[in-house]
């Protein structure tokens, strides 16, 4: 079986919900259009289309577009050695959706790193806790909104409680001005 | 040699984890021990907290992201060639391998990865095995001295010592290498290297074919490692685990042989698989690996385009200058170069709208690159699938009715590296 065949067989069983098949770089996307189904197509792709093991899942911040949130699952099928990507949105008022740890296990420290730097929850996952971050820490990092250098936050005996010193780096230059924290500012648009 | 005699091994069952009953355990008292962050045998900066009934751990709870540095976050504040450094620094044991497989996935966005020019995708394939052997002696080398056999540990790294001085002639550098550009390569072999790394393969045989005499038939060694730590195929596949831990457990599945890239599809290789699943296989698997990895170095090195000195000139860089930067002398005379210079250094390159997953097999596992653009020179998002992330995942499920003693060689036979877990 192809990736095609597969999103095919996917569009078959659930209809509408999924989008037509994208083909960009040999890799084919599909589209769900309800985020609350995940964990029921991902069971269908699993048992009945023998994607049984599942390579990553990974969120997209299309901030400040509608819907922010993107989550990316990434599957893999041993037996037929091919790749399919499911995609769903989620909007920021709602930031939920059904956990897929009842499906491959692996699933579960991927959704807790989302959770973590992206501030995604999912429903009924086993042990929803930060995993990178540490526990009690305010903000989730990898959101467009969270600035390069950081935000300060009220736990003054934890490390990096306190933004990163505008002390230039390798990031996106900016020519020509006086200063060099103008001239160097640690992320575009952050001056 | 002397007379070669059969192991009697005792009864798997025997050595198996005690099965452990929660129920009957309710009342009874269980200690809290916390191993790490700073514990030898966690390689970096792991912790875990186990819970104990007398030696047994009943429930083990890894905390990770000690070495958390939001290397995804910078990704997207930067240029793709830019971000080739911090690459060195995920999986500090393999940065050639980690190099390699960037670039390739930017190459993916950029639909040029089978454009490349062969000797460049040759002396990519050599970076790749000679990063997996430097890994896997590293990581045999701890996991034994971890278990008590220090000779194995001071063997191997006299040996790593020899990849660094190859990489170092190569690159500049002995650990950051940032050896790949967009494209291509930032500099050709060195005169005299392809002799040297030919030297080292006699050498490293020799040492390989050395740690397996004083570990393979070892007695304590075996009893440390057997029926310890069984992953089954079917918590492996679960579990997402890859490279060696996946396919110790049986299960033939390598990126290089299933989607090949670079040129491994010209290559001859067997992919080693173990039969249980248990730390001992994991340690047979890397050693074949090793031995299969000087294999494919010899091929790669006899088939090299352009031989050892690229007497023919061979490019190692794709020919489009707006991708690769041109060279100096161009720059400073012409004005298209100059331009792509230009553009390249302050946009970086304009990749196409569009998200690609790319995932090479590195010496840890499945190394995965998701990119999505928006167009541009800086990804709209990066994120990197460490296989130490995912193969530690499996630690809550497997730990728990071993001995506290098992937990170094369960530890050490998965091979986990915290720079790129914790990115």
């Amino acid at each position: 079986m192809t990736a095609q065949q597969a999103a095919e067989k996917l569009k078959e069983k659930f209809g509408q919900l999924i989008s037509e098949p994208q083909l960009f770089r040999d890799e084919t996307t599909v589209w769900l259009n309800d985020a609350g189904q995940i964990a029921a197509v991902c069971q269908y792709a699993k048992t009945e289309l023998g994607f049984d093991y599942l390579q990553d899942i990974t969120s997209v911040d299309n901030h400040p577009n509608t819907p922010r949130w993107e989550v990316v699952y990434q599957l893999y099928s041993l037996q037929h050695h091919c790749a399919i990507r499911i995609k769903t949105a989620i909007n920021e008022s709602i930031s939920e959706l059904p956990t897929v740890t009842g499906v491959w296990r692996t699933a579960n420290w991927h959704e807790r790193e989302i959770f973590d730097m992206m501030g995604i929850r999912f429903r009924d996952h086993p042990d929803l806790r930060r995993i990178i971050m540490w526990e009690g820490y305010p903000y989730h990092p990898l959101r467009k909104d969270f600035p390069l250098a950081g935000l300060p936050t009220e736990q003054p005996d934890v490390a990096f409680a306190e933004p990163a010193p505008m002390e230039g780096g390798p990031f996106v230059t900016n020519p020509g001005v006086k200063t060099a924290k103008e001239r160097e500012p640690r992320a575009k648009g952050e001056t | 040699m002397g007379e070669i005699h059969d192991i009697n091994f005792r009864e798997p069952a025997a050595r198996l984890p005690a099965t452990h009953d929660a129920t009957a355990d309710a009342a009874a008292e269980h200690i809290e021990l916390n191993m790490g962050p700073s514990h030898p045998s966690t390689h970096g900066v792991l912790r875990l907290v186990l819970e104990l009934d007398g030696e047994t751990i009943v429930k083990a709870t890894p905390h990770v992201g000690y070495l958390h540095r939001g290397d995804e976050k910078i990704a997207e504040n930067m240029t793709y060639t830019q971000f080739i450094p911090y690459t060195d620094r995920l999986d500090y044991l393999a940065p050639l391998a980690n190099n390699v497989a960037y670039a390739l996935a930017v190459e993916k966005l950029l639909g040029m990865d089978r454009q490349l020019p062969p000797r460049c995708q040759y002396i990519r394939m050599i970076c790749c095995e000679l990063a997996r052997i430097s890994s896997h002696l590293l990581g045999l080398g701890c996991y034994a001295m971890d278990c008590g056999a220090m000779t194995v540990f001071l063997i191997t790294f006299t040996e790593r010592e020899k990849i660094y001085n190859l990489c170092e002639w190569l690159t500049g550098a002995r650990f950051t290498t940032s050896y790949t550009r967009i494209g291509g390569l930032s500099r050709d072999l060195p005169h005299g290297w392809v002799d040297s790394c030919r030297k080292f393969l006699r050498e490293v045989v020799v040492t390989i074919d050395e740690v397996d005499r004083l570990l393979t038939r070892n007695r304590i060694w075996l009893d440390r490692t057997r029926d310890i730590g069984v992953i089954t195929k079917q918590d492996a596949i679960d579990y997402a685990l890859s490279g060696p831990n996946l396919r110790g457990s049986g299960i033939e599945f390598d990126l290089r042989k299933a989607h090949p890239y670079l040129a491994y599809n010209e290559i001859e290789f067997d992919v080693p698989v173990g039969a249980t699943g248990d730390c001992y296989d994991r340690y047979l698997v890397r050693m074949e690996e090793m031995r299969q990895s000087v294999r494919i170095l010899h091929q790669c090195l006899d088939k090299l385009p352009g031989g050892p000195d690229n007497a023919s000139g061979e490019p190692i860089n794709v020919s489009d200058g707006k991708i690769v930067l041109p060279p100096k002398s161009k720059v400073l005379t012409q004005m298209e170069e100059l331009i792509h210079h230009f553009m390249l250094v302050t946009q970086g390159v304009n990749a196409p709208p569009g998200e690609i997953y790319f995932s090479a097999e590195n010496p840890k596992g499945e190394l995965g690159f998701y990119i999505n653009s928006r167009g541009g020179g800086t990804p709209h998002r990066l994120k990197i699938r460490a296989p130490s992330f995912v193969n530690l995942s499996i630690l809550p499920h497997l730990l728990p009715g071993h001995l506290i003693g098992d937990v170094v060689a369960i530890l050490g036979s998965l091979d986990f590296v915290m720079g790129e877990c914790d990115r």
